[in-house]
């Protein structure tokens, strides 16, 4: 079966966000990006099930600027067969993304599309379950565990209380928790060989979707800086403090 | 302004957090509904229609809720909640997974675990883990909010007296079968609901070691919370991870105990009313969040603070 993983472009997750002076938007200029992590589990994930002989095709997609096709060539290193990059230089939000991603769903009927269950930048934790909407699909968002079996896939999830299974039927849509599995590292050789596998390149306008953002960003400021406390010499003094200074015990 | 807002319960007792959600709908100014959907969850429709501020609940109580499947409860909210301009729930695991799905069934957006209401088209949020925060305006004619629990002070859970009206929609979709859950047990107060949680990271060394801060715990009537260090370990289970992608909390006072401070903890803590760190690192970035902070060997320090609590 073929799987679709769709993956973002963001910032590098150690790096420390600076919010620009104009109050429009976090300084992304020379900054570190990389693939979303959450999107690094659900390639793997993808890779894992090929090994395991139950898929046989992944096609890696992103929507987003020219320089995606960066993270496009990273899935490919790390395993996807050939990639689509949805090119638009308009900022992406979920709904976009989603519809977008439903028309490449629509061309290429993947039998599972596997989605990272956020991005580290906008934490928005939308995408997945909207385009499961879009097509119709059921889904099976934050998952530690997924087995494919015939015609159907077992998903474990990370509940508040602990964990859920659920059986979906397939084609279905499932986004990754950490817990998914460890992210292999890109190997030099095969790096090399994913720069000849094929990237299509199209743009919103062949796909017939509006990107518009329906949500406009006012403002984006620094939260409120905690006041610098104190060291104590011990654990007398620790309580001491919270007993009678801070009150709170 | 009409909100619908969605209640958080396990069939049984209405959550806490419904109460916080309730706060953020208040602020609308408009007529408050909620919407109760489960399996023989009549209990939780009286309790909805205590709270202040409700004006109504709709319970519709069917096998096909039970277990909160997204499908079956999206397409649900999307039809009852066509009358409405605000549609409400909270950022649990649960409003988290349908909520985008009811948004895309009615072609709108969806705003993410909102911090604070500025008007009715205009919110505030936390992204890049807490590192910025965003005032976002969505001019879409209806909203499909996540709340952030622990930004919103609950509204009392008694003196309200709304109706229960009981709803006959059945929505099953066939698409998704519940198979089973294992819920962590525990004594001890809920995480994201607690007054004073004490946390362990990879300090701890093994999950043995945690009965050192549930001995703390116990004294204090605080929950246990970890770091994605202690649950990637295996120490602790990860419904206990507190952080960017585990649990928000904020409670009055938050004990980090062998926990480095990694923005990504950070963004799920920062928010405490009093932070106490306790690493022997003195060059954790924790201290710098700290509010009272003790350079110590967490296995003399924490014995230590039992004995004189």
């Amino acid at each position: 079966m073929k799987v679709l993983v769709p993956i973002k472009r963001v910032i590098d997750y150690n790096v420390k966000v600076r919010v620009k002076a104009d109050h429009s938007g976090v300084d992304l200029a020379n900054v570190k990006m990389a693939m979303n992590p959450f999107c690094e589990i659900a390639v793997e994930e993808a890779v894992r099930l090929k090994e395991k002989g139950v898929v046989t095709e992944i096609v890696a997609v992103s929507v987003g600027p020219k320089a995606a096709q960066e993270q496009l060539r990273t899935a490919m290193a790390l395993g996807a067969d050939r990639s689509i990059l949805v090119e638009t230089d308009e900022a992406t939000q979920p709904l976009g993304i989603a519809k977008a991603l439903k028309a490449i769903v629509d061309e290429e009927k993947p039998e599972l599309v596997i989605l990272g269950k956020q991005a580290i930048d906008d934490d928005n934790n939308q995408t997945g379950q909207m385009l499961a909407a879009l097509t119709g699909m059921a889904q099976g968002t934050f998952a530690s565990e997924v087995n494919v079996e015939e015609g159907k896939v077992k998903v474990t999830r990370e509940i508040d209380g602990g964990l859920q299974t659920i059986e979906l039927k397939l084609p279905a849509v499932v986004t990754t928790d950490l817990r998914l599995n460890e992210p292999r590292y890109a190997s030099l050789p095969n790096i090399m060989k994913a720069k000849k596998k094929p990237m299509d390149v199209k743009s919103p306008a062949d796909l017939g979707v509006d990107l518009t953002p329906r949500v406009t960003i006012e403002k984006v400021e620094t939260p409120a800086e905690r006041k610098a406390g104190v060291m104590v010499g011990s654990v007398d003094e620790l309580v001491d403090k919270l007993k009678n200074e801070a009150k709170v015990i | 302004m009409s909100v619908l807002v969605y209640a958080e319960h396990d069939n049984a007792t209405l959550n806490p957090v419904t109460l916080s959600v309730l706060a953020a709908a208040k602020e609308l100014d408009g007529d408050i509904t909620v919407l109760v959907a489960g399996k023989g969850c009549g209990a939780v429709a009286e309790a909805a229609a205590k709270a202040e501020g409700v004006s109504k609940v709709l319970c519709a109580d069917n096998d096909a809720y039970e277990h909160q499947l997204a499908e079956n409860i999206a397409d649900l909210v999307a039809e009852v909640g066509a009358d409405y301009s605000h549609i409400l729930a909270a950022a649990t695991t649960t409003g988290k997974n349908f909520a985008p799905r009811v948004a895309a069934l009615l072609d709108v957006a969806q705003i993410s675990e909102i911090s604070d209401v500025v008007d009715g088209d205009t919110f505030r949020r936390p992204i890049y883990a807490g590192n910025a925060i965003a005032t976002v305006k969505c001019t879409d004619a209806k909203k499909v909010i996540t709340v952030r629990g622990t930004s919103f002070d609950g509204v009392a859970a008694e003196g309200g007296s709304a109706s229960v009206e009981n709803l006959d929609v059945v929505k099953e979709s066939g698409l998704s079968t519940f198979i089973g859950e294992e819920l962590a047990k525990s004594d001890r107060p809920e995480l994201t609901a607690a007054d004073i949680v004490i946390s362990g990271g990879r300090g701890m060394g093994n999950g043995d070691n945690f009965e050192i801060l549930y001995k703390v715990a116990d004294k204090l009537g605080a929950a246990v919370g970890a770091s994605r260090a202690a649950v990637d370990a295996g120490f602790v289970p990860n419904d206990m991870q507190v952080g960017q992608t585990g649990k928000i909390v904020a409670p009055q006072l938050y004990i980090a105990v062998g926990i480095s401070g990694a923005i990504q903890h950070l963004a799920g803590m920062k928010d405490s009313k009093v932070i106490v760190a306790i690493n022997k690192d003195e060059e954790a970035p924790i201290f710098q969040v700290a509010d009272y902070g003790l350079v110590a060997d967490l296995f003399e320090a924490v014995p230590e603070l039992d004995s004189k609590l």
